[in-house]
């Protein structure tokens, strides 16, 4: 649904995107991860149709950004960084106003605004002015009304910024019910707890490039190296005696527990398993060592910012 | 086509509703609707009464119609703060990106947005004038016609299309509010200029004069409508490009343009110049239609005027001229009164001044200064054949020698400007205002320094050195 080949775009000499493939299909959310001025919100406009790339070139829903602009933003939803509501106006307005925009026939408007106002639970206050709203209740709003005309693209900037954990998770849920409703997400944001649970792929961009991008867990095989284990046994237990399978290299040991890289996890901790198994180790434990999106994130980084080669 | 129009509308109700909203706009508009009619009702009754003592008729006639022109104007200008921010406002709200981010059309956006920017002013406006005539026939004032009325009703309603439209342009163009609202000089001051010609014309002239004023003011309007439309790119209204104000990158933008990285002078004008022209000969085919129309409507209007005049003149002051014309001229004293760098510098600056003129409106007053050079010569063919002189061996001897090279200069100048004004109001894909305004002076600078000064240069020559010699040759 979203597809890019070396899309840029500059402006003077300064080239904010470089270069930016991606592929996102149907059903799956990819977020966009980098500082401020990264080159996020530039590609979002690209992907919206409202900038033109420099060079390459970007297909969503199935129309060119370029030579079909006006279809591509027919088929997508976008909540953009500031929430660019109108603060004169009351809720109900406001969408009813984008419902004309996107040529909603009145029933569906009155039905689909009615429907989204009660699903952010903003219905009481849907006959109050935006401009009494606090920073959540506009964040939801402007959600409702990129979600107005139920596209099949949604580009969404921090989605869930100022919101209290209650709505959050509500919009959360929202983008994970979008998802497995078989829409394109793509998603900027600085909040990498939420990226963790929601994306599918993530690219990590830097001074307008892609330094990496991939699932969380390429990602952090691809930057923190293989993932460690720690097996943690019930009492002490002597486990010279285990041999542990290629693949699977020794960190530590201590009378109660190992600690283990391991190469190839589908493959080799089932292997590991039942070694331990017939050994009739007391195991209580076996898991991964925590490691972070954001380790990741800083990660990529410290080694972009180190780096003299990437600009 | 109402499918089409519908988004206009749906932009334009969001805005009207919202300004009807919002008391800083409402307040000022409803002193002005309510207060200035009766403030200038009772100036108006003043100075009847004043004028009456001096039997000035023609003022007191003329004195309401001239009111109701301030009172429509008043309105507009206030109003035109909200069509100042009509873009750049919402930039600066972010409340632009999520209707730039809509399927609808940059025209369907452009037109909402002018819509009510000029409807708000004009139903203020309108209020206005209806309360003043109310005032005015209680008083035992006299209304003017209703072709006056008419008359000022269209004028008031081009004026809001000159002014919302032109401030919509800079309302894109802007950075910021801030911007917007101190460029808005840009808008006041030449239509407060143009406002007193038209009282000018008001007073001294007849009811017609205003039909031209209507014309001109409204063909000006459609033209910034179009140049707004023509630059209006959601790109630009988001990008950076807008924000940089770069001298250096404005003097290399037109001076790549003006040199097109030629190594020599001929070969400047084989690549540089020489495509240039290319793309003013329809300008040129156009400007020589327009000459001809001229010349002939100006020996027309001669003809068929002049003798009245002539007949009414004094006959010695008749008998003088017509001596003066026939009299060999002192060929020392022609060339005292005149020399080639005086002939020169007034010709190359009568075409940078019709350029200017085209400049500041997209054409219009530029072409109708050319229409009025180029009139003079049908204009003066008349005369001299009415004073009973045989005019085409003079205009052969006098004008034709140097005329070879100063016309076609007068022409090619005039074209390069017309191209200027329609290329500008034309859309520029991939440009930006900057950036189209500057190449498109870089082809008239072209055209100006390759093509008009040097034959305006030879044409001077011709002129100081050759045509006296002809002309008094066939004179004698």
């Amino acid at each position: 649904m979203i597809e890019t080949h070396d899309l840029s775009k500059q402006f003077h000499d300064f080239w904010a995107v470089d270069g930016i493939n991606l592929s996102v299909q149907a059903g799956q959310i990819l977020a966009l991860l980098g500082q401020n001025g990264a080159g996020k919100t530039t590609t979002v406009r690209m992907l919206t149709a409202l900038l033109n790339p420099t060079r390459g070139w970007a297909r969503v829903a199935g129309y060119d950004v370029v030579k079909n602009g006006r279809d591509v933003r027919a088929s997508i939803g976008v909540l953009t960084e500031q929430h660019g509501l109108y603060t004169r106006m009351s809720a109900n307005e406001y969408l009813e106003f984008f419902g004309q925009v996107y040529g909603l026939d009145p029933s569906h408007r009155t039905q689909r605004r009615d429907q989204l106002l009660e699903y952010f639970g903003l219905a009481e206050a849907a006959q109050r002015r935006i401009g009494e709203y606090s920073k959540g209740m506009r964040q939801k709003l402007a959600l409702a009304r990129a979600m107005m005309h139920d596209p099949g693209v949604l580009l969404l900037d921090e989605p869930t910024s100022a919101m209290d954990p209650e709505s959050a998770r509500l919009v959360r849920d929202e983008i994970a019910r979008l998802k497995s409703s078989k829409r394109t997400l793509v998603l900027c944001s600085h909040n990498l707890t939420e990226v963790e649970s929601l994306a599918d792929q993530i690219a990590i961009i830097y001074r307008g490039r892609i330094l990496k991008i991939g699932t969380l867990d390429q990602l952090k095989i691809d930057v923190l190296g293989t993932p460690e284990y720690e097996i943690k046994f019930a009492w002490d237990w002597d486990s010279s005696g285990l041999e542990l399978p290629s693949g699977a290299n020794l960190l530590s040991r201590t009378a109660n527990s190992l600690k283990v890289r391991i190469e190839r996890p589908q493959e080799i901790n089932p292997i590991l398993m039942n070694r331990l198994s017939s050994l009739s180790a007391p195991v209580m434990a076996f898991q991964e060592e925590p490691r972070s999106l954001e380790q990741v994130y800083l990660k990529v980084m410290s080694d972009a910012k180190g780096n003299t080669n990437v600009h | 086509m109402f499918t089409k129009l519908k988004p206009v509308f749906i932009i334009a109700g969001r805005e009207l509703k919202d300004q009807f909203r919002d008391w800083r706009v409402l307040a000022p508009m409803a002193v002005l609707v309510l207060c200035f009619p009766i403030l200038m009702n009772a100036f108006a009754q003043q100075s009847v009464d004043f004028l009456n003592r001096y039997n000035a008729n023609l003022i007191i006639d003329r004195l309401v119609p001239f009111s109701i022109l301030i009172i429509g104007f008043f309105p507009i200008t206030v109003s035109l703060v909200v069509a100042l921010e009509a873009f750049v406002g919402e930039k600066e709200r972010g409340t632009i990106e999520p209707i730039l981010s809509s399927p609808l059309e940059d025209w369907q956006i452009y037109f909402g947005k002018l819509l009510v920017g000029v409807a708000t002013p004009l139903i203020a406006s309108y209020l206005s004038f209806g309360l003043y005539m109310l005032l005015v026939i209680r008083r035992d004032l006299t209304l003017p016609s209703s072709l006056t009325i008419i008359q000022l009703i269209l004028l008031t309603t081009a004026h809001a299309f000159l002014m919302v439209s032109a401030a919509i342009v800079i309302s894109v163009q802007s950075t910021s509010v801030k911007a917007a609202n101190l460029l808005a000089s840009f808008i006041v001051i030449p239509v407060a200029i143009l406002m007193q010609g038209e009282a000018g014309m008001l007073f001294w002239g007849n009811d017609n004069v205003l039909w031209w004023a209507v014309l001109g003011v409204t063909i000006v309007a459609l033209l910034l409508i179009r140049l707004g439309l023509a630059h209006f790119q959601r790109e630009y209204l988001l990008g950076r490009e807008i924000d940089a104000v770069n001298l250096r990158w404005l003097w290399h933008t037109f001076w790549r343009n003006f040199l097109g990285g030629a190594r020599s002078v001929p070969d400047w004008y084989r690549s540089v110049v020489g495509p240039s022209f290319k793309k003013i000969v329809p300008s040129i085919f156009a400007l020589l239609l327009v000459a001809t129309v001229s010349v002939l409507l100006s020996y027309m209007w001669v003809m068929k005027n002049m003798p009245a005049i002539l007949e009414s003149a004094p006959k010695d002051q008749i008998a003088r001229f017509t001596q003066n014309l026939r009299e060999t001229p002192d060929l020392k004293e022609i060339r005292e009164k005149v020399s080639a760098p005086y002939l020169f510098l007034n010709n190359t600056r009568a075409v940078f001044v019709i350029f200017l003129a085209g400049v500041v409106s997209f054409s219009v007053l530029g072409v109708l200064a050319y229409m009025l050079n180029i009139a003079l010569i049908g204009g003066l063919f008349g005369v001299v054949q009415l004073l009973g002189i045989p005019a085409w061996p003079l205009f052969i001897g006098g004008v034709l020698p140097h005329g070879i090279f100063e016309i076609p200069a007068l022409i090619a100048g005039s074209a390069a400007m017309l191209y200027f004004g329609v290329s500008f109001v034309t859309p520029q894909t991939g440009r930006s205002f900057g950036e189209a305004g500057i190449e498109l002076f870089a082809d008239w600078c072209k055209i100006f320094v390759g093509i008009v000064v040097p034959l305006m240069a030879i044409a001077a020559v011709i002129e100081t050195y050759i045509t006296p010699h002809i002309l008094i040759n066939i004179l004698n």
